[in-house]
């Protein structure tokens, strides 16, 4: 097997904020998130307790994302996808759930700067309240980014990543460096 | 003449000068002036010739209601038709030029249209150019679109450079106007700590308030200004943005926000214009008040203004109207005007007060100023052509006999005042008649609605239809105090400043000057500055049975220009009312609606534009398609590649080539676009039965089945192979188009229908690339790569293997839409472009030849095999194709049976698929009609049947050709008339098994 491709290679763009295409494994789970058998088996698997919704939780270079009520991404190293899904897949073997390595499905950006640019730059392409007061630290929005879908995820103020489907990664990379250029600042978040 | 006053202008900087161009001349002005006051202040009175007669026209007004001073702002790419002068900032380099005017603004051909104006009234159009029909195209349309229109559109070549964006803001409280009703409920409502967003769409806070004078708390207005601002400032949870216009409020508290960031400084870094998307709990509207003209004979003359306009130049940019100003008012505030051009050291020879018993006490401070005031009095005619040389005044009670002339160079006019309701009216909100102020405001009790049921707009200060200053800023505070309380917030319970101004008299409504005007000067008196129409126009409408102001707007065109009637409007309906006789507010007004200005297209685009005007989805293999030539087929958002054609080919030969290539050896496709949804779960066999037409659940683990999907309504939707994963789980393959809607789909009926089914389904379209290795040495390829075993013993047609391919982990599935030995591959989208390389690599010694997706269509279509959207276009059941064979008798039910068993749908007289053949052999025109004799109730040809599919068969050398076919399959052999693309001539085709190639499937079954 050789080497996963990443949809841009890596690409990186540096602006009022920083944009670089990041590789990395992800897991699908479609399951109840509230069955113990369920939060037991993320929690072995990457150390992080299952997270409220809208939330996410990190433990090292693990994390877990609310999807949606019953749906959660399993962020982790880019290599340990497939084998991470079967071994999941086989720990909740007597669960109702589904389990998919999606590490290919998307791109993810990494985004970082100051927070008010980091906001005000995704804000110029999502309708998702981006303030302070409204997206926390911690928090994941599904939303969109212009005409495509995207998840959000400020893991930290001024660092946050950006999901997307990997067909439109070069359209959300190109959206995310015209909202960030240089000099179009709102200043206001 | 206007100029420069030697002191004052609150507003500029005199220490610096810009210069700028007007139809190529050189003019200078201050930072700090727009382009109409440094026009004004230049001499420049006419600035600009009318709409329809051509008539020379001068600045009106000082703000967005400007219908006069229309401009083309720079030139080639950065050319922008139809800017108001009164709102362009002036900046160093500004390039403007007059339109509407030809050879020259001075010296203008089409003022002939001013001669004849007596013969082209309201609906002239209407009635002149219906006759002959055919003159319309030909005549009437061009000379009408060559002798009206304002600015002309930039050329079609034209690229704008600049760049735009929206933004997306969430606030609690967004106040609408920075005048100082805005700043106070700004302040009121942040003081109860919620989120505060206060826009003012011009450069500077405080609205009228620095030029109309009086005191709040003690202070001048500029002070109370500043120390207001210093607070908001200090105010973490309040934003407050300048050059930003609240231009349009629609449903649950959505405004759109025209912010103009460079239109001032166009060398500056950033977007020209951004557009704000805000969401709002509460929308304070803080919009002031725009000032009505007054009807009167040559109202229209340059050198003619608005009272508070003419004020205005004087204070803010420190430009005269003229040296000798008439007033003329029905009102007290104008005395302001007389006051302020007295002050500046210039004569004000009267102050015409159309009321009887004149005004208070502004009034009296005029005459204490050595003002002459006539009452009772008003303009009967305006003297002067090109420039004012004085006015005829006449009793406004009596039909316009002069009394005395009077010599001036300007006038200053006022007919009271019209709250800004802009905002108010755009979602519904409603308006209530006042008496006093003879005017439309906000009826508080019928304001618009927000999602949770209650008002979620207030209107405030002079918006309101509030008039001094004091009541202003109480209605301000009270405003800001609403709004937080509605959301929750606790406001201080400071109260609002105390304001002190002259007390007014009332207003006396003017809606014709003098009251029994003639038709002579009536014929002269204009309403919609913009339109030219005039008082005349609406009487005629009126008498000719256009009751409704929406009707008589749309035949005068009162109100339809630019400007949208912001000057026009309540005169226009006024004087509708008394042609009527009936009561204003019976009467009504027309429909305000977004934006309160024309918002630039680039700030509607944002950032859509180039290669961002819309997503473009590429497979893992698109790098490599382009650098092998592919011409691209957009399918949905995604590009596929149509044909890959060579140096010296077309792409009919290329398409050719690649089909020759895979049925002779072997061809190369990418399929990655193709939908991929996993469906798990104890019940997903069942959720499968029903979701397809055929049995699903039977299905082994390992193999694969071909399933149709039906809508409710019985029409098939979709197709495509289903593959058994394991016991309780299914890939479902579903068209390029339909991954997402079929997921959709799938959703649907798992949420709101089936919700107690245990069934989780997730689209993995994107995590796979799909690489079809097709042609009788596919086989032989894969065995080259090695890794899995692909005999026919092991992997029969319809089965599918999982494995190391070449190193890499995939799924195989042997299945087939050419009719070929045919493998499609499943590999981790990031190591597609690995494999793909390798099978080039390894199928070199096979000719190895990629195909695109005409290639596709042509062996799935020699093969006989359907296509969703070409057989099928949403009015299609499987049924009409043939496809019996595919749809389960054994099940209860699923998706679309009870539908497929109604009357029309077993209908034998349905049109049903065939194959065609011309006798000729030519290609068949793809959606032709067969025709037959006679023709139906529109007159229109019957017909019998349609292409649905039509194709050059490289493989046999003729055209093949599906459709759909009255009682089709039941004819064999006759042969139908279709027309070819221009209607008259025909082709014959014959009806033939839609199954051209290899009926047996001896070429899959190796």
């Amino acid at each position: 097997m050789s080497d996963p491709v990443l949809p841009l290679g890596g690409a990186r763009f540096d602006g009022l904020i920083a944009v670089e295409e990041v590789p990395q494994g992800m897991v699908a789970l479609r399951g109840s998130l509230d069955a113990e058998a369920v939060k037991a088996a993320v929690t072995e698997l990457t150390g992080a307790a299952m997270p409220d919704p809208l939330r996410a939780t990190r433990q090292g270079d693990h994390a877990l994302l609310w999807m949606a009520p019953d749906e959660l991404l399993i962020l982790l190293p880019r290599a340990d996808g497939p084998q991470a899904a079967r071994d999941l897949a086989d720990t909740l073997s007597g669960e109702h759930a589904l389990v998919t390595d999606v590490s290919d499905a998307r791109a993810v950006f990494a985004l970082s700067g100051d927070d008010g640019r980091l906001r005000e730059t995704l804000a110029k392409l999502t309708s998702a309240d981006l303030s302070p007061g409204a997206f926390a630290p911690g928090t994941v929005r599904r939303t969109r980014l212009a005409q495509i879908p995207a998840a959000l995820w400020l893991t930290e103020p001024g660092v946050a990543r950006v999901l997307c489907f990997r067909s439109v990664a070069r359209y959300a990379f190109d959206l995310l460096s015209e909202a960030g250029r240089e000099g179009s600042a709102v200043e206001v978040l | 003449m206007s100029t420069r006053l030697a002191t004052g202008g609150r507003l500029i900087d005199r220490s610096r000068q810009v210069s700028f161009t007007f139809d190529g001349t050189t003019l200078r002005g201050h930072p700090g002036d727009t382009l109409a006051s440094a026009l004004l202040a230049s001499g420049r009175t006419l600035v600009g010739r009318s709409f329809k007669y051509h008539r020379p026209r001068g600045v009106i007004a000082s703000g967005a209601e400007e219908p006069n001073a229309l401009v083309g702002l720079g030139q080639g790419d950065r050319f922008e038709p139809n800017a108001r002068a009164t709102t362009t900032e002036l900046f160093d380099g500004l390039q403007a030029a007059s339109q509407n005017c030809w050879p020259s603004l001075d010296y203008d051909v089409g003022a002939v249209n001013a001669a004849l104006s007596r013969f082209l009234p309201a609906g002239f159009y209407y009635k002149m150019f219906i006759h002959p029909r055919a003159f319309w195209k030909h005549v009437y349309e061009p000379f009408i679109r060559h002798s009206a229109g304002l600015g002309r559109a930039p050329a079609v070549e034209a690229r704008d450079p600049d760049r735009y964006e929206h933004f997306h803001h969430h606030t609690d409280v967004l106040v609408v106007g920075g005048g100082v009703a805005g700043l106070q409920a700004a302040k009121t409502a942040g003081e109860s700590g919620l989120r505060v967003l206060l826009v003012e769409q011009t450069g500077h806070w405080g609205g009228r308030a620095p030029v109309d004078g009086g005191t709040i708390d003690g202070k001048t207005p500029e002070d109370w200004i500043g120390d207001t601002l210093q607070a908001l400032d200090n105010m973490p949870n309040v934003t407050l943005r300048l050059r930003l216009q609240g231009a349009g409020l629609y449903d649950h508290g959505y405004v759109l926000g025209y912010e103009r960031l460079a239109d001032h400084a166009p060398d500056a870094p950033g977007p020209r214009h951004r557009l704000w998307r805000i969401r709002a709990g509460r929308i304070v509207t803080a919009t002031g008040a725009i000032e009505r003209p007054l009807p009167f004979a040559g109202n229209d003359r340059p050198g003619v203004m608005l009272a508070s306009a003419v004020r205005d130049y004087i204070v803010n940019w420190g430009v005269s109207a003229g040296d000798r100003l008439v007033v003329v008012t029905n009102n007290d505030d104008a005395y302001r005007t007389a006051l302020a051009h007295h002050r500046a050291g210039l004569t004000v020879p009267a102050v015409l007060d159309a009321r009887p018993e004149g005004g208070g006490a502004l009034m009296a401070e005029a005459q204490a100023a050595g003002i002459r005031v006539l009452t009772g009095r008003g303009i009967a005619q305006v003297n002067g052509t090109r420039a004012l040389t004085g006015v005829e005044i006449c009793a406004q009670a009596g039909e316009g006999t002069p009394l005395e002339t009077i010599a001036c160079d300007a006038v200053a006019m006022s007919g009271g005042w019209s709250p800004v309701v802009h905002l108010w009216s755009h979602c519904g909100g409603k308006l209530v008649w006042d008496e006093a102020a003879a005017a439309f405001r906000p009826d508080p009790d019928r304001a618009p609605i927000g999602q949770d049921g209650a008002s979620n707009v207030i209107a405030a200060g002079a918006a309101n239809g509030q008039g001094d200053l004091s009541s202003i800023l109480k209605d301000a505070e009270k405003a800001g105090k609403t709004a937080a309380r509605d959301l929750g917030g606790t406001p201080s319970d400071a109260s609002a400043p105390d304001a002190e101004q002259p007390a007014e008299a009332p207003l006396a409504p003017v809606w014709m000057m003098p009251q029994g005007a003639p038709h002579a000067l009536r014929a002269k008196a204009f309403l919609d500055f913009q339109n030219d129409v005039k008082v005349s126009d609406v009487h005629l409408a009126a008498q000719e049975g256009f009751e409704s102001v929406e009707h008589t707007k749309r035949y005068t065109t009162l109100g339809m220009a630019t400007d949208q009637g912001k000057m026009s409007n309540i005169n226009g309906l006024a004087v509708l009312s008394r042609a009527l006789n009936a009561p204003i507010p019976q009467v009504g007004t027309t429909t305000f609606r977004p934006p309160y200005t024309p918002v630039s297209m680039g700030a509607i685009a944002g950032e859509a534009r180039g290669p961002l005007f819309q997503p473009i989805r590429r497979t893992p293999l698109h790098d490599w398609h382009e650098t092998h030539g592919a011409k691209w087929e957009p399918v949905g958002q995604w590009r596929r590649p149509y044909c890959y054609p060579r140096a010296g080919e077309d792409k009919h030969a290329a398409v050719a080539r690649e089909i020759d290539a895979t049925r002779g050896s072997l061809g190369l496709l990418d399929a990655s676009t193709l939908g991929k949804i996993v469906v798990k779960g104890p019940d997903a066999g069942r959720f499968l039965d029903m979701l397809y037409t055929n049995m699903m659940s039977t299905l082994k683990p390992g193999r694969c089945r071909y399933g149709l999907m039906c809508s409710e309504n019985g029409f098939l939707i979709d197709d495509g192979v289903v593959a058994r994963l394991d016991d309780d789980t299914f890939l479902c393959h579903t068209t390029t188009g339909g991954a997402d809607r079929i997921h959709a789909h799938m959703e649907d009926w798992l949420q709101t229908e089936w919700w107690d089914w245990k069934v989780y389904t997730a689209n993995l379209t994107e995590q796979f690339a799909q690489i079809a290795v097709v042609g009788p040495n596919a086989r032989k390829l894969l065995e080259k790569l090695g890794g899995i075993d692909v005999s026919a013993e092991t992997l029969p047609f319809m089965a599918f293997a999982e494995g190391q391919l070449a190193g890499h982990p995939v799924r195989v599935f042997r299945i087939s839409f050419s009719g070929e030995l045919s493998y499609e591959i499943a590999v981790p989208a990031g190591q597609a472009r690995a494999l793909w390389d390798r099978i080039v690599d390894a199928g070199a010694e096979w000719q190895i030849t990629p195909y695109g997706t005409e290639a596709l269509h042509v062996m799935r279509a020699e093969k006989g095999f359907i296509m969703i959207g070409d057989e099928t276009d949403g009015t299609v059941i499987p049924q009409d194709l043939g496809l019996d064979w595919a749809i389960s008798k054994k099940k209860d039910d699923y998706l679309g049976k009870r539908a497929q068993a109604r009357s029309h749908m077993t209908d034998p007289d349905r049109w049903k698929l065939v194959g065609l053949k011309t006798l000729d052999g030519s290609v068949l025109p793809d959606g032709a009609y067969a025709v037959t004799e006679g023709t139906n109730v529109n007159g229109q040809r019957n017909t019998e049947g349609r292409v649905t599919s039509s194709y050059h068969s490289p493989t046999l050398g003729h055209g093949i050709a599906m459709g759909l076919a009255h009682r089709g399959p039941e004819r064999m052999g006759e042969v139908l008339t279709f027309m070819r693309d221009d209607g008259k001539t025909a082709i014959e085709a014959r009806i033939v098994d839609p199954v051209f190639f290899d009926p047996e499937g001896a070429k899959q079954n190796v």
